[in-house]
């Protein structure tokens, strides 16, 4: 054993704080297992609500009002009602009446697993969120712009991609990674449907070991780390993305 | 400017429109010949900007008929590329792409709509860009210009689609006098090389030097039309006497 | 162009907003005008939940078994997740009003000219506006003593009220970053102005700026309760009784398989039937503020 690892053993003797974590090395390990689940949820999250997003705001210009509608009602839908309720929703409701297969140990098994149903659940309602934060900037774009993109023979479909996009996207950058960030936040949910991310990582470590002052503590300090780290990358992104001389 | 002037390019015929109750042009007709250059002078809100959209099909007109180059504007199934491939407009406003340098700009349509070839677009950019004394600006953004450079940058970018006829709606009015100048002095040029131009504008002085034929426009109504010569020093019309001793 | 005041992401409404202006041309140039959910769709997602009844009872009936219809379930169990979903609107009541006050003192600790208190309440507020809803909920579950004893009194504390407290906490820091953004969005003429009529700093504050901000803050303040009525579902994850779990528990009672969609729509339906109106009031405020602002 180390010497950090037998640092944090006396710790645990005198005065008293157990972090187990440290020391132990299946603890570590479903810690750093529940780490992993949770960035990989966030991000495939992230991506599929952007993809959402994205489609959602294309959609809302459609045309077709029954189209409008419906992504409308998606909205408000999914931002007006709990998130959890949500989720559930997803993995008890939706979840039980979605065929059984056979899996190899010879048991049935649903088809979407509850990290399947968790990843669809919280895109669908960050998705939601971005589609208003996408409509926002692309309205932001302005109209003077789009006219001379169309004077120039763009189609509606070229304006969207080459114009319009790249300024709104620039423009929404700062409210998209609010929503990244409260994202992180969401996925703690996914404890209450067994999905084994770091909040539930950590219960489970707790209710074997009784450190459930000192779990606390680390959950609480590597949360705020985790969202420190991406607030940041998303400040480089940002800068990154800044075009001279055109204030946002 | 004595050239030859060819065969009507744009005839505009009994032209009408509505902006809800407000009849914003009535039985406006108007002939420009190839190698043509018109003014269209008059008080704000006579409508001359909206004949500009109407022309390039930006805004629908109610009653009457337009054609470019004999593709009649009013068409509902009008092929709105083959329109814009053949008028080029350039706003007071610039409207130039602020993501994209000054080069950027010019190539974005030539390559995206027109889907010309790379090489060849660019070389006729950075010959437009020197055509307007821009060339060390290329790789500017468009934040990083003065105001009358972000207009020669925005003419540049219209001949790039190598247009029939150029239109302008009142392109100085944004810029200050120094400014005013280089800009002139490019249409000045591109007139005298043979294009067709539309100008709007509040410049009488460049009006009497440079166009072949002046139009006065009042609520709507093209009042009175001649050689500058003719209606800029002897008006027949009170209207049009009015409007000018109060401009010049 | 979207106006916002840097260092915080809620939408602080800033006098030179003119990004919620409709634009009817662009618009119509990309081909699309932006309807508001009217309450002709509202009705539609009502019929959609009455269908989804329906077809559940169909299902039902199919079976064959002389069973109790998924109609009667429902209203059998209705009145029941009702009282747990009033209990979810108490906690939710409780809550705000908690974290608003304590949020508004942190707000105006941020604006400060004490460097150290600035400091601190700026580390709070990051710290409690970062942190998970659900693991500041486990943190005052756990944590929190279950009896407090002030002056010879021992007072306890219930489950649910550490559970009210655990909301309050990030309710707290986003009133705090609020109120902060608020004081901030005052063009400097107004304390210029206080000041050059001998006002002190205290006065500017509480009789010329808190004033004009308050309607400022109305609408991003309307919508953090709108979130927080449904982050009070998560009580039901540290095992206290509310909506979600009556819910639940009616669930295992029935053992019903087609009882599952009908409810948790039920429970959704509530939900949104209050924070929908809720969300179109903030939205009717914030355009009435740009306007004047």
């Amino acid at each position: 054993m180390s010497a950090i690892e037998a640092f944090f053993q006396r710790l645990g003797t005198a005065p008293g704080w157990n972090f187990s974590i440290v020391y132990d090395a299946f603890d570590r390990a479903r810690f750093l297992e529940g780490l992993v689940t949770t960035i990989l949820l966030s991000l495939t999250c992230l991506v599929l609500s952007i993809i959402i997003g994205i489609v959602g705001a294309w959609l809302q210009g459609s045309t077709l009002r029954v189209t409008r509608r419906i992504v409308q009602g998606y909205i408000q839908f999914f931002r007006n009602t709990p998130p959890l309720v949500q989720l559930f929703f997803f993995y008890f409701a939706i979840g039980s009446i979605l065929p059984r297969s056979l899996n190899s140990s010879g048991q049935m098994e649903p088809m979407i697993s509850n990290l399947g149903w968790a990843i669809v659940s919280f895109s669908f309602f960050a998705g939601a969120f971005n589609v208003e934060i996408f409509r926002s900037g692309i309205q932001a774009v302005p109209r003077t712009t789009v006219e001379a993109a169309e004077a120039l023979g763009y189609s509606r479909l070229g304006i969207y991609v080459h114009v319009v996009l790249p300024l709104a996207f620039r423009i929404c950058l700062p409210a998209l990674n609010n929503n990244l960030v409260n994202l992180v936040k969401t996925t703690t949910l996914a404890y209450a449907i067994a999905v084994p991310e770091l909040l539930y990582a950590a219960a489970q470590i707790w209710s074997e070991v009784f450190n459930v002052r000192e779990m606390m503590n680390v959950l609480l300090v590597t949360y705020v780390a985790i969202v420190a780290v991406l607030v940041w990358a998303m400040g480089r992104w940002e800068r990154a993305m800044r075009i001279p001389g055109y204030s946002t | 400017m004595a050239h030859e002037l060819g065969e009507p390019v744009v005839v505009a015929t009994r032209v009408e429109k509505r902006f809800g109750d407000a009849i914003v042009l009535r039985e406006i007709s108007m002939t420009v010949r190839r190698g043509e250059t018109i003014c269209v002078i008059g008080p704000s809100g006579s409508g001359k900007s909206t004949l500009l959209r109407c022309i390039d099909a930006l805004v629908p007109i109610d009653t009457g008929s337009i054609t470019v180059e004999g593709v009649e504007v009013n068409d509902p199934k009008l092929d709105k590329l083959s329109l814009r491939k053949r008028v080029g407009i350039v706003f007071q406003q610039y409207n130039l792409f602020p993501h994209r340098t000054a080069l950027q700009n010019l190539m974005m349509a030539p390559l995206h709509v027109l889907k010309q070839d790379k090489a060849q677009v660019e070389a006729r950019a950075r010959a437009l860009l020197a055509k307007v004394r821009l060339s060390e600006k290329a790789d500017a953004y468009p934040g990083e210009l003065s105001g009358g450079q972000q207009q020669r940058v925005a003419i540049a970018r219209s001949l790039c689609m190598n247009p029939s006829v150029m239109l302008f709606d009142e392109v100085t009015a944004a810029l200050d006098p120094e400014t005013k100048k280089e800009v002139l002095t490019t249409i000045r040029e591109l007139a005298a090389e043979g294009m067709t131009c539309i100008l709007v504008t509040h410049e009488m002085g460049f009006a009497r030097e440079v166009a072949d034929h002046v139009y006065f426009t009042d609520g709507g109504v093209i009042v009175e039309h001649g050689p500058p010569r003719e209606l800029l020093l002897n008006p027949r019309e009170a209207r049009t006497r009015a409007f000018l001793d109060q401009v010049l | 162009m979207i106006a916002r005041a840097p260092g915080t992401d809620l939408p602080v409404l800033l006098p030179a907003g003119d990004a919620l202006r409709a634009r009817p041309d662009q618009a119509a140039a990309l081909g699309w005008t932006s309807r508001s959910f009217t309450p002709r769709s509202l009705a539609s997602l009502l019929a959609l939940f009455v269908l989804a009844v329906l077809v559940a009872d169909a299902q039902a009936q199919a079976a064959g078994a002389p069973r109790e219809s998924v109609v009667t379930m429902l209203l059998k169990w209705a009145p029941l997740v009702f009282q747990g979903f009033l209990f979810n609107l108490l906690v939710s009541v409780l809550a705000m009003a908690l974290g608003s006050f304590a949020g508004a003192a942190l707000g105006l600790a941020q604006i400060s000219l004490l460097a150290p208190v600035r400091g601190a309440s700026w580390i709070a507020t990051q710290f409690f506006r970062n942190a998970p809803w659900l693991v500041l909920l486990f943190y005052c579950m756990f944590l929190l003593p279950f009896e407090i004893q002030i002056l010879g009194l021992t007072i306890p504390l219930p489950a649910w009220l550490k559970a009210v407290v655990g909301l309050a906490l990030p309710v707290m820091a986003n009133v705090a970053e609020i109120v902060r953004g608020g004081v901030r969005s005052i063009p400097a003429t107004q304390w210029e102005s206080a000041e050059a009529l001998a006002f002190s700093r205290r006065q500017t504050l509480w009789m010329v700026i808190l004033p004009q901000c308050l309607k400022r803050m109305t609408p991003p303040w309307m919508n953090l309760y709108a979130i927080l009525t449904m982050a009070t579902t998560l009580i039901s994850v540290v095992g206290i009784q509310d909506g979600m779990t009556t819910a639940r528990a009616a669930l295992v009672a029935e053992q019903r398989l087609e009882l599952f969609i009908p409810m948790y729509l039920m429970l959704l339906s509530w939900f949104f039937l209050y924070c929908y109106p809720i969300a179109r009031l903030t939205l009717r405020l914030e355009r009435r503020f740009q306007v004047r602002g």
